[in-house]
């Protein structure tokens, strides 16, 4: 991938979600999310993982972020009214969130690998990668028990939102 | 300057921290939902870099880190629904979604 799209896509991701956690009106944070989520797409792409580029184009920034904003809206959350601050909570937060980068920054540096190039893909002339036909295939050859029990977990999931929804719960 | 696999994880370690400050720090629980999010997405970075890194004998990438992030994808996915239904189920009971409102269980 080109260093400056990489970098670009890279800001443009951490900046919006730095907005989703900045941001007091949740249809503004739910919008910075979606935008978060193409630059992650676009990450992907460069990263020549076209189909995860695409499912997560559909699925996260089509399918999940309309939901959420169907919620917000649904249940009409107004902006945020500034309450008093949680001093505790936000200095946890901060130290925390600092001590975790910190860490992540001492676990990048002493990590072997970590400082190679990506190695070219070796592809036929004139081939391009067909990723589809491989995940599809990896997938179905490998991973056919698992696929099958995220079904029933979606079935599972689809039944308990419903019971969860029904206004009368006994 | 090529890209290097650090890049990557710094990029999607930063990218989590984000998620996990938000998880610490906002007090709306739809938007602490959507901070779970961002630190889901963040692994699943982590791991599409990993896949690319790790190009196989047959010169193409690793594509069982690519099935694993597929499905995350799919549990994430079938979890916004659930959780999103407990939010509109919990709204109907105390009119909040502010997590101090929500202290019933608080010692």
């Amino acid at each position: 991938m080109n260093p400056i799209l990489f970098w670009l896509f890279s800001i443009l991701m951490l900046g919006f979600g730095i907005s989703v956690v900045a941001n007091r009106n949740p249809v503004a944070s739910a919008l910075s999310l979606v935008v978060s989520f193409f630059c992650l797409a676009a990450l992907y792409v460069g990263l020549d993982a076209y189909v995860l580029a695409s499912i997560q184009v559909v699925v996260y920034a089509g399918a999940v972020m309309v939901l959420f904003l169907f919620i917000i809206m649904l249940l009409d959350l107004k902006a945020e009214v500034r309450r008093k601050f949680n001093r505790l909570a936000i200095g946890g937060g901060a130290v925390v969130a600092i001590g975790f980068a910190a860490q992540l920054l001492g676990v990048l540096g002493s990590h072997p690998r970590g400082d190679q190039p990506f190695p070219a893909l070796k592809l036929a002339e004139g081939e391009t990668l067909s990723d589809l036909q491989k995940v599809g295939e990896t997938l179905f050859s490998q991973h056919t028990l698992p696929f099958q029990v995220i079904g029933v977990l979606i079935l599972v999931a689809t039944i308990g939102v419903i019971v969860i929804s029904k206004r009368e719960l006994k | 300057m090529t890209l290097t696999l650090n890049h990557y994880l710094l990029v999607s370690g930063l990218l989590f921290t984000i998620g996990f400050a938000g998880v610490m720090l906002r007090r709306n629980i739809i938007i602490i939902f959507m901070c779970l999010e961002l630190m889901l997405n963040a692994a699943n970075l982590s791991l599409v870099a990993f896949s690319r890194f790790n190009v196989g004998a047959d010169g193409l990438p690793n594509f069982n880190a690519q099935v694993l992030t597929f499905f995350i994808i799919t549990v994430a996915a079938a979890e916004v629904a659930v959780g999103l239904a407990i939010i509109v189920a919990l709204y109907r009971a105390r009119q909040t979604t502010h997590v101090e409102d929500i202290n019933s269980l608080k010692f």
